[in-house]
């Protein structure tokens, strides 16, 4: 079983936490925390597990991880799943993000997860449900998350389409476009201008 | 309309959306709170809108302030508002939103039933999957409850998306409602052979976590799993089977033997890693459980070893991780395998990577020996030294310490180093694990007398430089150390070289700052000092050093006198008037060292931890067994009896022998020895250990190695445990050297120091001798300790209520009809829908029955106020009604679905209609017929699972607060309605004059709620009433309880009653001894006005095949403040030939043996004219003549009962357009005569 997913950056802010189990939001928040410190102050080439944290699980859990760029992947699973399992499951995490996201968004960055954390959590539905690994097959998963998104457009019509003109227009003032970022072992080119879409 | 949509939506475009929520919350960094708060006021505004758009971008801006810690709860009811929009993207921000915040205890959930209910039937597969979605993450126990049936008719769907979704939701339901697990498994099951191999990976993981947890149950699963792993090539689903492998060998040692060749083909030929390493584990499982006596398998071993050794090497230091993780699963069973890579697993104490290190270290363990062993240890604390964060320091500590003194420090060679290790690890600074150092240094000490001398030496030495451990006293653990010190100088004071210096360092007024049970053990220790000083300075003329000790304690006793924490207090006031007492006779020259010693005399033993636990219980006596017989249940709550005394706990010591020949010696050490091999709790070293004891003999005339004189005995300041390495290694080969020169016998005689039985090593390490005599006390342990199963699992396991025997289940039919299985009802709302037999029985007191109803109907709907609510509520609970007779209808159709699976099993011969059933169509019977039951929520299976019914219970009392204050609710408004059934009893049945003498049966025997029985009534007048109930007693088949109720109708006060029957040849009560056969007996209370108590008397039949009726009589006085009389009732108490059945589950299986066996005879009835339910038939069987159904099939249905003599009760019950037909067989045809009679009965009555 995963009984967390948490995604932070490099500054331990949270950029999407999914709780298996209920905490309250403060305990949310110290686990977050907790984690972010455990995780941060690891080298580079160390290895992805990680035991200890008081405050999620116990001797039978596990934080297995992985840094990208900026952002941190972090799973707490028990001890029935596979260490190396969940390391390709989070490789194939980041990748179905990247791969949905882009087709959103042209290109992926964190910023991209910041600001559509609701799709990001759409797309790891389609990935673990309630705690358990639902699909790992990333075009299934793919499929699935278009096809969604899709209904999600028609459905919004022509009600949507100000809706979505305006979105793009503010998007323009964004500030901190970002230049170059890498996630995973996709590197991503300097953006375009958002484009109305 | 459509100008409305794009007028909203223009309104909409400035509204934030969570984009701008986010770009707002990054552009007001410093004042993120604020904005924040003001982002809240505005999303309430947007809550308020009717504009369903508003309110989901509204909810959507919640979720990520969710995230971010902020509490959302409060909008709980917009999100179930948004969940119920029809629009996919809504519905899909309500559900997400719903699963980020909601959980058991949020109330608004119980809103959300029929709309998820509604969504899961969606023909828009998406509703469906982000409604399961959804659910996976805030089901509780009521939804589990109430959905458990759609979902599994979705794990059926067509689509695969919503079928592994369905399917891997099963197991959230499985925990919040284990009663859906049996049902549900024979589905489960069928999907693991689904086309679709996400569907398939969903039920291996399913059925994987189920597993996990109560393997036994999963084993015949096995074969099917065998197939799977040998065809499926998905990594996923092939890790998740090896993994449950894992867990299965352990039970059934074959299967193991199986899988070792494809699971070595899959090491062998696998390209992933990840499944290498799950192979290699598992079979190293395998191999633990084969345990040894399997040579052949040494090959297996090796292979994994290699393989793992390869993974450590590699430069990813993940599989270097999992490398020694499953290194150290090996270490347990084959350590010699893992030693010979000792090079590799040292190197990895010396990785950067801390996870890696802990991994190494829990190798480690397994690599010591004694010529090793201060190397590694020196090696380890130099880590110590370096580590940065307080808890790899810690887990480095308590490394040091399971290392040193794993298998009662059988590799520790000089204790002075050992000591001087400890010592050094009370410079470690703020580790929780001072308490460990100091259980060790006590340890040591104890059970090692030759290191007394030494140890106080350093105790000494420690107190005397406290200050520096004490730094930060309240949060620093390491102060524990203290205690250990105070009490090791105080108790071994005698070897103290300057007793006084100590004594004062102990008296410091620094103490009193140490936490209060330190402090005490230093007073008490104090006293102790004291003590040997006095002894000291004893036949000394010059008497000022004892003078000057008294003085001391005088002076400083005062200060823990003061002390807050009691137990200083009381021990000083008590040693200071000791002390002064004791100065008033130094004063008068008088000796009084010989009696001050006399208060400490006397030598302590170690005593093993659980010694107290695990004293036998003497033979012939029975802890359970009342010593005075119970005092009559029927006596007020509050008087129960209190266990007046304890069990003695046998003293035990062990006899010390001093001066004993040899022979003697050889021959207890052989009974010991003797003893010790049939003692599984005696602490033994490893088996070799026990060999090399064998073969030395003479072990008491070893010379004493000296010790070095080369150590400084009183280091100054804090020692050095390094020196001791150095030293050791010139000893060693000082020793060799010796060695050489002495003959062989001198040798061996050398080797094995006396005590030195947990004492030796691989050969290669025999020629270590330890630096000087040990003597390593064991700890004592009572003779004959029992063992006690300590691992018991946490009650509050939800995955205990999930321990399902699910093997019959293959065989639906073959079950007795257990209530539990019935899916679709068990809420209260069943029970307010379906009535008791006896309410459609008695048409009047539906009547009756009417307002008390309606007022508990209130009372459910007043809480749901709290909701808003009220309206929406009432719709809501009309529905469920409704859906409640859908869903029987579904099972209905659903079972007709799995027939197939089960045709071939049916083997039930005596109840023959051509129809098989299923699991679900039995579930729905029993639904069916648990439900008329009064009470019947929750109903239990009788006797087959035992365990399940209170872990159901568990399960709710665990849930929310809220749940329980409703059930609560529940149970009150069902003993109200329960109480007033009674009193309909008591007048209706009055002149009929207990034919009726019946008790709830089946349903109501093992349900959890408070017992409740139909009594009826036995007689009555002006004064009081009494009503009657017999039960069956199966331990004694020839005794039967009358329970007995009094209720004083008047107004004066009852007393004196007595109870007597004129007994018959037959029956007989049962008088306490020494009274005739025809006193009454008086009964144990008396009834103030307008009370009720209950008492029980037991009589004793011979003969139970006929029904009987015994004469009896109640006299009691009516007292009231002017007079009282004497007055007098007469009765008739009724044995009917049902009273002597008792309510027994039986499997069909054992059901249809039965009536082949040919023992029985058989006899009919026809029942003309019965005018109801098959099932309420059914129902009123079981409850008024203790039957259970044995098999129910469309409408006919076999019974069992069992007789409290064990004749062996059947029926075949047949219905047809209103005439009932009964097929009876019995060993006793009278008794079934006398039954049938009294079954005709009941129904004419009707």
């Amino acid at each position: 079983m995963i009984k967390a997913i948490l995604i932070f950056n490099n500054h331990g802010k949270p950029r999407l936490s999914k709780f298996y189990e209920h905490f309250n939001e403060d305990i949310e928040q110290q686990i977050i925390r907790e984690t972010f410190h455990l995780v941060s102050k690891r080298d580079e080439n160390v290895c992805n597990f990680l035991e200890g944290g008081m405050l999620i699980g116990g001797s039978d859990y596990k934080l297995i991880y992985r840094h990208y760029a900026t952002l941190y992947f972090v799973f707490c699973v028990d001890s029935s799943e596979s260490e190396l399992g969940i390391l390709d499951l989070i490789q194939v995490n980041s990748q179905v993000f990247v791969e949905t996201l882009d087709k959103c968004f042209e290109n992926v960055c964190e910023l991209d997860l910041i600001f559509h954390v609701d799709k990001v959590h759409h797309i790891l539905a389609e990935m673990v449900m309630g705690g358990m690994v639902l699909e790992t097959n990333m075009n299934e998963i793919i499929t699935q998350v278009d096809l969604q998104n899709k209904m999600e457009k028609s459905e919004a019509g022509i009600a949507g389409a100000p809706a979505r003109a305006v979105s793009a227009v503010k998007n323009m003032n964004l500030p901190e476009m970002p230049r170059n970022i890498n996630i995973g072992d996709i590197s991503i080119k300097v953006p375009n201008l958002p484009s109305f879409k | 309309m459509a100008l409305k949509i794009v007028k909203g939506s223009i309104d909409r475009m400035f509204d934030k959306n969570l984009q701008d929520l986010v770009r707002g919350i990054r552009n007001h960094k410093e004042d993120e709170a604020k904005y924040i708060s003001t982002c809240i006021d505005e999303i309430k505004q947007e809550l308020k809108q009717d504009n369903i758009a508003v309110k989901a971008n509204a909810v959507c801006k919640l979720t990520y302030l969710q995230m971010l810690g902020y509490d959302v709860s409060w909008a709980a009811f917009n999100i179930v508002e948004v969940m119920s929009s029809s629009k996919f993207t809504y519905k899909r921000i309500g559900y997400l939103a719903a699963s980020q915040c909601f959980h058991e205890s949020t109330d608004v959930i119980m809103l959300t039933t029929n709309q998820i209910r509604k969504d899961l039937s969606s023909p828009n597969q998406y509703d469906t999957g982000v409604a399961l979605t959804g659910l996976s993450c805030f089901v509780t126990p009521d939804l589990a409850r109430d959905l458990a049936n759609d979902i599994m008719t979705l794990m059926s769907h067509t689509k695969p998306y919503i079928r592994k979704k369905a399917v891997l939701i099963m197991y959230k339901v499985f925990l919040k409602y284990p009663e859906s697990l049996r049902p549900a498994f024979p589905r489960l099951k069928e999907k693991l052979e689904d086309p679709d191999p996400g569907v398939q990976s969903a039920a291996v993981n399913v059925i994987c976590e189920l597993a996990r947890r109560n393997p036994k149950n999963y084993l015949s699963l096995a074969p099917l799993f065998f197939k799977l792993m040998t065809s499926s090539t998905n990594n996923w689903v092939l890790i998740k089977i090896i993994k449950l492998f894992g867990a299965l060998t352990p039970l059934e040692p074959r299967l193991g033997k199986k899988l070792i060749e494809p699971l070595t083909n899959l090491i062998h030929s696998t390209s992933a890693m990840s499944l290498l390493y799950e192979c290699v584990n598992t079979v190293i499982a395998v191999l633990i459980s084969l345990s040894s006596g399997m040579p052949n398998h040494s090959a297996s071993i090796q292979l994994c070893v290699q393989k793992l050794r390869i993974l450590i090497e590699d430069s990813d230091q993940n599989l270097k991780y999992l490398g020694l993780l499953a290194m150290s699963k090996i270490l347990k069973t084959h350590p010699k395998s893992v030693q010979s890579h000792k090079d590799l697993i040292l190197q990895c104490l010396d990785d950067k990577d801390e996870s890696i290190r802990l991994r190494a270290l829990d190798l480690l363990y397994g690599m010591v020996s004694k010529k090793n062993l201060m190397e590694i240890v020196k090696k380890l604390m130099l880590h110590v030294d370096k580590a940065e964060g307080t808890t790899y320091r810690d887990e480095l500590l308590t490394k040091i310490i399971d290392i040193c003194s794993q298998s009662n420090y059988q590799y520790i060679t000089n204790f002075e180093w050992y000591i001087s290790i400890l010592v050094e690890l009370t410079r470690l600074e703020g580790t929780r694990h001072g308490h460990l150092i100091a259980s060790q240094m006590l340890d040591v000490a104890i059970r090692v007398k030759a290191i007394r001398v030494f140890a106080v030496a350093q105790m000494a030495t420690l107190l005397d430089n406290a200050h520096m451990l004490t730094g930060n006293t309240q949060r620093n653990g390491i102060c524990e150390v203290l205690y250990a010190a105070a009490w090791i100088c105080g108790e071994f004071s005698e070897h103290l070289e300057n007793p006084m210096e100590t004594l004062e360092a102990m008296l410091r007024p620094k103490v009193a700052t140490l936490p209060g049970h330190i402090q005490a053990v230093y007073v008490q220790n104090a006293a102790k000092l004291f003590a040997t000083v006095l002894k000291s300075q004893e036949g000394n003329t010059d008497s000022t050093t004892a003078q000057e000790a008294s003085q001391l304690m005088i002076d400083r006793l005062p200060l823990f006198v003061q002390s807050a924490n009691l137990e200083v207090q009381e021990r000083a006031s008590c040693i200071l008037q000791l002390v002064k007492y004791i100065q008033k006779l130094q004063q008068k020259d008088v000796e009084v060292s010989e009696e001050v010693c006399a208060l400490f005399a006397g030598e302590l033993n170690p005593v093993a931890p659980k010694a107290q636990k695990k004293v036998p219980i003497p033979d012939g006596l029975d802890l359970d067994a009342w010593i005075n017989e119970p005092p009559s249940e029927s006596e007020s709550e509050d008087e129960q009896p209190k266990a007046i005394f304890s069990k003695e706990e046998p003293k035990h010591s062990r006899p010390r022998h001093t001066e004993v020949d040899e022979k003697e010696l050889a021959r207890r050490r052989e009974a010991r020895k003797q003893e010790q091999a049939n003692n599984p709790f005696y602490i033994k070293a490893s088996p070799s250990s026990q060999k090399v004891y064998q073969e030395t003999p003479g072990v008491e005339h070893i010379p004493v190695v000296q010790i070095d004189l080369s150590v400084p005995l009183k280091v100054p300041g804090l020692p050095m445990s390094d020196q001791y390495v150095k030293l050791e290694e010139e000893r060693r080969q000082k020793e060799r050297a010796e060695k050489k020169k002495k003959d062989k016998k001198k040798r061996k005689e050398k080797r094995s120091g006396r005590g030195k039985k947990h004492d030796s090593g691989p050969e290669s390490e025999e020629d270590i001798t330890p630096a000087h005599m040990v003597d390593i006390v064991t700890e004592e342990m009572p003779e004959n300790a029992l063992p006690s199963d300590d691992d018991e699992r946490d009650p509050a396991d939800p995955h205990k209520a999930l321990d399902i025997d699910l093997d019959n289940l293959e065989s639906a039919g073959k079950r007795p009809l257990a209530d539990s299985e019935k899916l679709p009802v068990r809420s209260h709302r069943a029970a307010e829908v379906l009535k008791s037999p006896a309410e459609d029985e008695e048409g009047e007191n539906v009547s009756s029955l009417e307002p008390k109803k309606k007022s508990s109907k209130e009372k459910r709907e007043k809480k749901k106020d709290k909701d808003k609510d009220r309206k929406k509520s009432k719709e809501e609970k009309k529905k469920k009604k409704h859906k409640h007779e859908e869903k029987e209808e579904a099972d209905l159709l659903c079972g007709q679905a799995d027939e197939p699976a089960f045709q071939s099993e049916e083997t039930n011969e005596v109840v023959t209609p051509p129809t098989s059933t299923s699991a679900d169509e039995a579930a729905t019977v029993a639904a069916a017929e648990a439900a008329p039951a009064p009470g019947a929520i929750s109903v239990t299976t009788p006797d087959s699972e035992p365990e399940e019914p209170k872990d159901t219970e568990m399960e709710e009392t665990k849930s929310s607060k809220h749940k329980k204050k409703k059930q609560k609710r529940e149970k009150e408004d069902k003993e109200k309605k329960k109480k007033k059934k009674h009193h309909h009893h008591h007048h209706h049945h009055g002149d009929k004059g207990g034919e009726e003498s019946v008790q709830n049966g089946t349903v109501e025997e093992e349900e959890p709620l408070p017992p409740m029985s139909n009594y009826c009534l036995l007689a009555e007048n002006s004064y009081i009433k009494v009503a009657y109930d017999i039960q069956g007693n199966l331990q004694d088949g020839s005794q039967v309880v009358v329970s007995v109720i009094f209720e004083n109708k008047c107004d004066s006060f009852l007393k004196s009653m007595e109870f007597n029957v004129l007994d018959s040849l037959n029956s007989k009560l049962q008088r306490p001894e020494g009274s005739g056969p025809h006193d009454s007996l008086t009964i144990p209370f008396q009834l103030p006005p307008g009370v009720s108590n209950e008492a029980r008397f037991v009589f004793t039949v011979q003969s139970i095949i006929m029904p009987q009726k015994l004469k009896g009589t109640l006299t009691f006085i009516v007292k009231n403040e002017e007079s009282s009389t004497h007055e007098k009732l007469d009765f008739k108490l009724h044995f009917t030939c049902t009273s002597y059945l008792i309510t027994t589950p039986c499997y069909s299986d054992a059901f249809a043996k039965l009536l082949e066996s040919g023992d029985l005879k058989s006899s009919s009835i026809r029942l003309e004219g019965v005018n109801m339910p098959f099932h309420h038939l059914l129902a009123r069987i079981c409850f008024h003549h203790h039957f259970s159904v044995v098999e129910r099939i469309d409408s006919c249905a076999s019974m069992y009962s069992r007789s409290i003599q064990g004749h062996h009760v059947c029926l075949l019950v047949k219905i047809s357009s209103q005439t009932v037909s009964v097929d009876a067989k019995c060993d006793e045809p009278t008794l079934l005569g006398n039954v049938l009679d009294e079954i005709k009965q009941t129904f004419s009555q009707c």
